[in-house]
């Protein structure tokens, strides 16, 4: 499914980023670096427009020959991405909402941990599994 | 007009719907013109099929001659040359030609249409004014061949008729005329519209319903359902248009993605054929008819198809003014494209597709640029930019594949792979052949040769960089610059590379992005290494080493090139500097002992705790700390230091934020404050003048506030501006061996100095290299200090009781003097506090440490004057303790001495007891004055004592005998036995005193009393005032005889004698044996004088009568406090007594008894009552409060004159005048009443009790229950 899972801190920092395996990670890193670009670009004009009824899905921030990069930001603007393949031609809009979804509800449980420092790079179990199942699934 | 007899010239934007003239060509071309300006003048609602929005459309037609050919014929689906109007002209306006030939005409014309199932058509009648009159006579009304026309070929559908009157003259008439027609026209061509369209609609949904079946083709599909758009063009409908266009699009793109899906159609074999021409979108043309005709064929591959496809939607797009999305719209399909070829595993020359993208962007932009201006252009960079992207990648990735970038130039191989690629470019396409710029002839220039490739590329990537800076994107625009500086390294022109690198490298720091760092850092490093920039070399060289996303492997590369450089022996070169923060961190620093705090010469140990961040232990010649020393000059500025802020005391923890894999951003709150309180005092009085806090690290906080810049962040690149500062001290260790990880390494701190030492930088020095952490962070400081030599005297046991020998104890800190032998305490004697010899005195030093060091044996020779107690030798800082017997002398009697001089000259300070708040017991501070062996000065110290008893006297009397007792009462903690207690008068050697104590010895508990008593006996006369003193013996219990101390008490006694007797005596009411409550009864006082006046007695208070007999005058006052009888009448009373013994006056009160059973007597107080002439002779003493009292009751009876008849009596012979003067007199003559001391006075009935009984015999019992 995604090839590539971030979560950005809002001081555009990586608390979480993960690609497949067999990839070049490092590639991916830079692909989700320069998508901030995107995103910030999105949120402010966002934040003109409707103020506080903010969408958090950002929808589809770039495409590049071979990926597809989502994007989604939380109200505290904490940023998810999520890095597609383009071959991969078979996920809707609405497969990626979701996965936001499930990721930003995955993400509030690690902020809900007594133990977790807000800030800290995300260390959970839990979420390492929602992400691995984001990535694992083939569509 | 010219009919178009051939096959209309389709495809180009003039074309309009087809409206076929029949009958009088002549007719018609007269009003051809004013026809077709005419009718697009007014729009039209277009009300249409399948729910969609009714439109105004303004409708334009070609107008062209009927010809039976232009009737489509059965199955042509041609939209296009569909005429969609028929129109029959004539002005017959004569019955018989009508007949003849008109009609005729008309009728075939109806037959042919009929043939061609055509229903849309109109005839028009054309009538003149002319007509009219020409032919006067054999004319039929108008009308009738209207209505010959009606009824002959209109079946009920007369609104296919239509007159047309006067058309060239410009009258009102006319001009109706020609509205009502052109509005029938209208009405007409949209009824065709709708119905044509629609059953063309239908035809090709049927079609493409018939798509899963064999034979269905797309290609065929494809040129229907365009016909469709193009008649929408025609009718300037773009949005329809572009409609048909986007549902081919996605049927063709649906059968791509189900090919992937390994669901084929037949139809898609031909656009998976190899790709063999790759010459790029081409949008310069409204309609690329090669392409089309190619489809038309099914010849076309899927980047014709593709590239047609878009080239009309881009037409249509600009048509709609919407040219961003046309950039948009390109991006997505030339991504679309390289995926869709790459799933349907065309075979594609290795390249191909690069030009193909290459100039497919190129040409979008040319497009663009083609119709906007400048300005629309730069405020729409972000809808281009991602084109200029990726035409630069494009071009990148072709330069690589065709050697343009390395340095040797292209290979054979390389240039044969060129020519192919240039082969499928084609030639050049006419449109652009007179651009110098066209993507065609870039290209191929790009490729041509290595320098033409640079300039081209380095074009291209400034343009995408200027593009994405301009909007913002600032990430995306050093990726584009990092890809420059990756070109730059290919090129061998490491310099620029470095810089673009570096621009990088900050953002990814400043973000935290630790594998885009290590990635850019470590081309740097080849940058760097490239340009012989030693120092940062190494910089970046360390940094890597250190960097956990780096293997072992590549870390110990890096690691080892540092240790290599380190072991170059080149003397003359300076050593390089770079910053410790990558070498490693200093995480803890400890101070033995803790308090960092330490005399002068002791031994402080500094442990600092390094990690070391390199892969492998790195041997370190010199470790050092440089150290910053301040003077510590006692009450600067009298500002105090605040507490030390560490929790752990003498240990430091410095904060981890400089980790280089660590989010960069989570120490971006900027270092905690650090706080510290001051207080401003003034100098004089060291009084507080201002009290606050203080913020020591400013400069760091608010630095950072202040740039956003993260040059001082500890991932820079360049090392921190390291200045070796000349420390005059440093902290040293040599040869030291770092392992990864932890380290411990301690220092011994220098300590000659008082002081405070900060310590500042610390230096790790490997060779060649030197690694400095310019500033230890927080700051950390040692104290040194000199003491001066301190003596304290305090009790062993508190409290100490005085009177009884007791223990203090001496502490000497010896500070920075150093006992020497013979060195000696002089302590100055006291009377007051002698202090005991004793046989064994030892003194005990102890090291500063608390531990014993040595002891030996006091010697303390007393003098008359002074105790010298002889030191032992004792180092400096060391404690000396031992211990003395002191005795505290109670002082006994109000008799002070004069004051005294000490030895040394001083006014010796008498100890003056007093109360002390936290005991009950009497304090007595004791100043002692030593004599110190290192100062002139002498030392002043005190010590409290406490008395441990309490004593009280009372003269009790019985008649005319006297005795005297005395109560101890001991108020310390401690029991005591009492021995020899004895009472002596001083100055009576007749008086007697005659102890009545049973006991020699008596234990005196704690906190109890003891109460002795003696008889006075004498001999003449007794004295009025005796000097007696108290004295007894005391020790702790079970002691030894010789441990009793002397206690002695004295005080005086006066008015000893006792001068009256008072009896009582209560006499039952007459014929009553007892007193009964509620009756009245007698009361009989009798004061009786016992001696004769004494000598002072008669001068004060007598007076001598005419008779010569010398009387005094008592005041007598029957008082019951206790409301057990009522006295009625008077119950005070004057009486004249004479002065001589045995004279006696009676004086009878009627009481009354309140209740019945033994009841005390009244009280019975007799007062010397002294007139006011011998008040002005006694001084009175102005802490008697029994004068207070005198004048209160002499004030109440002078208000309440009726009261008693004998003051009154006495009130107005002494009284001189009136009231007023009287009044007047008050307060400074007055008479006064003085009572007796406790001696003088006996009272014979005091306690005595009477029997009285109830009033009558009704016993009443009152009881209560609850």
């Amino acid at each position: 499914m995604a090839v590539c899972i971030a979560v950005i801190a809002k001081e555009n920092y990586p608390l979480y980023i993960r690609s497949l395996p067999t990839q070049n990670e490092l590639k991916f890193h830079y692909t989700v670096h320069t998508s901030l670009d995107v995103v910030e670009e999105k949120i402010s004009a966002a934040g003109k427009s409707l103020g506080d009824q903010r969408e958090l899905y950002l929808g589809l921030l770039y495409p590049t020959e071979d990926y597809k990069v989502y994007g989604y930001v939380t109200n505290s603007k904490v940023k998810f991405v999520i890095v597609v393949d383009s071959s991969n031609t078979s996920l809707r809009d609405n497969e990626i909402r979701s996965m936001f979804r499930k990721l930003h509800n995955s993400f509030t449980d690690v902020m809900c941990n007594p133990f977790h420092n807000p800030g800290d790079t995300i260390q959970s179990k839990a979420f390492d599994g929602i992400v691995s199942g984001m990535m694992v699934q083939t569509g | 007009m010219e009919c178009q007899e051939e096959k209309p010239i389709i495809y180009t934007m003039e074309n309009k719907p087809i409206v076929t003239c029949a009958g009088d060509q002549g007719l018609f071309t007269s009003l051809y013109t004013s026809l077709a300006q005419q009718l697009p003048r007014e729009p039209m609602e277009w009300r249409r099929t399948y729910g969609r929005a009714p439109k105004m459309i303004h409708l334009e037609a070609n107008f062209v001659q009927f010809k039976e050919e232009l009737l489509p014929k059965e199955g042509n689906k041609a939209l296009l040359t569909f005429p969609f109007l028929h129109i029959y002209w004539t002005d017959c306006c004569d019955t018989e030609a009508y007949k003849s030939t008109v009609k005729e005409d008309m009728t075939r014309w109806q037959t042919s249409l009929r043939a061609h199932a055509s229903a849309d058509w109109v005839i028009i009648v054309v009538e003149t004014n002319d007509t009219k009159k020409k032919n006067k006579t054999n004319i039929l009304p108008r009308s009738s061949i209207v209505d010959k026309i009606r009824s002959d070929f209109c079946n009920k559908q007369n609104d296919r008729c239509v007159v047309l009157s006067d058309p060239l003259k410009d009258s009102s008439r006319s001009q109706e005329s020609w509205n009502s027609l052109l509005l029938k026209l209208r009405t007409l061509l949209l009824m065709s519209f709708t119905k044509n369209l629609g059953r063309f609609e239908d035809d090709m949904r049927t079609l493409r319903e018939k798509r899963t079946q064999p034979g269905w083709s797309f290609c065929e599909y494809f040129m229907v359902q365009e016909e469709l758009a193009f008649v929408f063009e025609m009718l300037q409908q773009f949005e329809d248009a572009l409609v048909q266009y986007d549902e081919l699009d996605a049927l063709f793109t649906q059968y791509v993605l189900n090919f992937g899906a390994g669901d084929t159609a037949n139809w898609l074999g031909s656009f998976c054929a190899p790709v063999r021409s790759w010459s790029g979108l081409l949008l310069r043309r409204p309609i690329d008819m090669e392409k089309r005709d190619g489809i038309q064929r099914g010849e076309a591959s899927l980047l014709d198809l593709r590239s047609y496809l878009f080239s009309r939607q881009c037409t249509l797009l600009i048509f709609l003014l919407r040219p961003w999305e046309v950039t948009q719209r390109a991006l997505e399909l030339l991504h679309n494209c390289v995926q869709e070829l790459r799933l349907l595993e065309v075979s594609v020359l290795e390249g191909a597709l690069d030009c193909w993208v290459f100039l497919s962007c190129l040409e979008v932009l040319h497009r663009i640029e083609g119709c906007c201006d400048q300005a629309q252009l730069a405020a729409n960079c972000s809808h281009t930019v991602g084109l200029w992207a990726y035409a630069t990648d494009k071009l990148k990735s072709l330069g690589e594949l065709c050697g343009l970038v390395s340095e040797k130039g292209p290979t054979s191989e390389d240039l044969n792979r060129t020519v192919d690629l240039l082969a499928g470019l084609g030639d050049e396409r006419p449109e652009t052949v007179s651009s110098l710029q066209s993507p065609y002839k870039k290209l191929k220039e790009a490729l041509s040769s290595v320098e033409a490739f640079e300039r081209h590329y380095l074009e291209l990537s400034h343009a995408a960089m200027e593009m994405y800076r301009a909007i913002g994107r600032l990430r995306s625009a050093r990726l584009v610059g990092k890809s420059l500086a990756e070109f730059y390294m290919r090129k061998g022109d490491p310099e620029r590379a470095e810089t673009f690198l570096q621009e990088a490298l900050k953002s990814y720091t400043s973000e935290g992005w630790s594998l885009p760092v290590t990635h850019t850092r470590k081309q740097i490093a080849e940058c760097q290494k490239l340009l012989d920039r030693t120092e940062d070399y190494l910089q970046t060289s360390a940094l890597l080493a250190g960097d956990v996303n780096l293997t072992t492997e590549e870390r110990k590369h890096f690691c080892q090139e540092i240790l290599t450089f380190a072991g170059k022996s080149e003397d003359q070169s300076p050593k390089v500097t770079l910053s410790m923060a990558v070498f490693s961190q200093l995480t803890r620093l400890q101070f033995r002992p803790a308090t960092a705090s330490v005399h002068s010469g002791a031994v402080l140990q500094a442990e600092l705790t390094l990690r070391c961040l390199m892969p492998v232990s790195v041997h370190i010649q010199q470790l050092a700390v440089s150290i910053h020393f301040d003077l510590e000059r006692a009450g600067t500025n009298g500002r105090s230091k605040g507490a030390p802020r560490q929790t752990n005391p003498g240990t430091v923890e410095f904060s981890q934020a400089n980790s280089s894999a660590g989010p960069e951003s989570a120490s971006a709150a900027g270092p905690p404050l650090e706080l510290d309180e001051i207080q401003d005092r003034s100098p004089s009085d060291n009084s507080l003048n201002s009290t606050g806090v203080v913020c020591k690290n400013t400069h760091l906080v608010m630095r950072h506030h202040d740039s956003s810049s993260p040059t001082d962040t500890p991932n820079c690149v360049s090392p921190p501006t390291v200045t070796v500062k000349d420390g005059g001290q440093m902290l040293k260790v040599q040869d030291v061996t770092l392992e990864p990880g932890n380290n411990s390494i301690t220092f011994t701190a220098p300590s000659g100095q008082p002081g405070t030492y900060t310590l500042r930088q610390l230096y790790a020095t490997v060779g060649q290299v030197q690694f400095v952490l310019p500033h230890i962070y927080p700051s950390v400081q040692y104290e040194v200090y000199s003491q001066e030599p301190q003596l304290t005297v305090e009790p062993l046991s508190e409290p100490l009781l005085a009177g009884l020998p007791q223990m203090v104890k001496f502490t000497l800190l010896t500070g920075h003097y150093a006992v020497k032998k013979g060195d000696a305490l002089q302590l100055s004697n006291t009377d007051t506090m002698p202090i005991l010899p004793s046989a064994s005195c030892t003194a005990r030093i102890t090291s500063p440490a608390a531990e014993l060091v040595s002891e030996s044996a006091l010697s303390i020779q007393s003098s008359e004057k002074v105790t010298s107690i002889s030191l032992p030798a004792t180092p400096p800082y060391h404690t000396l303790e031992f211990h003395l017997e002191v005795l505290c002398i109670i002082p006994h009697g109000p008799d002070r001495l004069a004051n005294e001089r000490l030895t040394n000259g001083e006014v010796r300070h008498r100890p003056r007891s007093y109360s002390h708040p936290d005991t009950p017991m009497t304090a007595i501070d004791q100043r002692m004055s030593i004599d110190c062996p290192w100062s002139i000065y002498s030392t002043l110290l005190a010590l409290t004592f406490y008395i441990p008893f309490k004593t009280k006297h009372s003269l009790l009397s019985a008649g005319n005998r006297k005795y005297i007792q005395v109560c101890v009462q001991n108020m310390s903690d401690v029991n005591f036995m009492l021995a020899e207690v004895k009472l002596t008068e001083k100055q009576h050697e007749s008086l007697e005193l005659q102890s009545l104590n049973t006991k020699t010895q008596q234990l005196l508990c704690s906190k109890h009393s003891v109460f002795c008593l003696w008889e006075v006996s004498w001999k003449d006369d007794l004295p009025s005032c005796l000097q007696c003193v108290f004295s007894a013996n005391f020790s702790p219990p079970k002691q030894d005889v010789s441990a009793f101390k002397p206690f002695h008490y004295q005080f005086q006694l006066e008015r000893v004698t006792t001068l009256y007797s008072v009896r009582a005596e209560i006499l039952p009411p007459t014929g009553e044996q007892h007193c009964r409550s509620g009756f009245l009864c007698g009361l009989e006082v009798c004061i009786t004088r016992l001696t004769e006046p004494a000598e002072g007695e008669v001068a004060e208070d007598s007076k001598i009568d005419t008779d010569g007999l010398r009387t005094t005058k008592l005041m007598y006052e029957v008082a019951d406090s206790s409301s057990n009888w009522a006295v009625c009448g008077k119950s005070s009373g004057m009486v004249l007594m004479p002065m001589a013994a045995d004279a006696t006056h009676k004086v009878q009160i009627e009481v009354m008894p309140l209740f019945a059973g033994h009841l005390p007597f009244p009280k019975i107080k007799v007062l010397k009552y002294l007139p006011h002439t011998a008040a002005l002779a006694i001084q009175p003493d102005p802490d008697s409060c029994v004068e207070n009292d005198s004048l209160s009751l002499l004030d109440k009876v002078l208000d309440d004159q009726g009261d008693t008849a004998s003051i009154r009596s006495r009130g107005s012979v002494h009284s001189v005048g009136s009231g007023d003067q009287q009044q007047q007199q008050r307060g400074v003559a007055m008479p006064r009443l003085e009572p007796f001391t406790a001696g003088q006075v006996f009272n014979q009935s005091y306690t005595q009790q009477v029997l009285v009984l109830p009033a009558t015999d009704d016993h009443i019992m009152e009881v209560n229950a609850t």
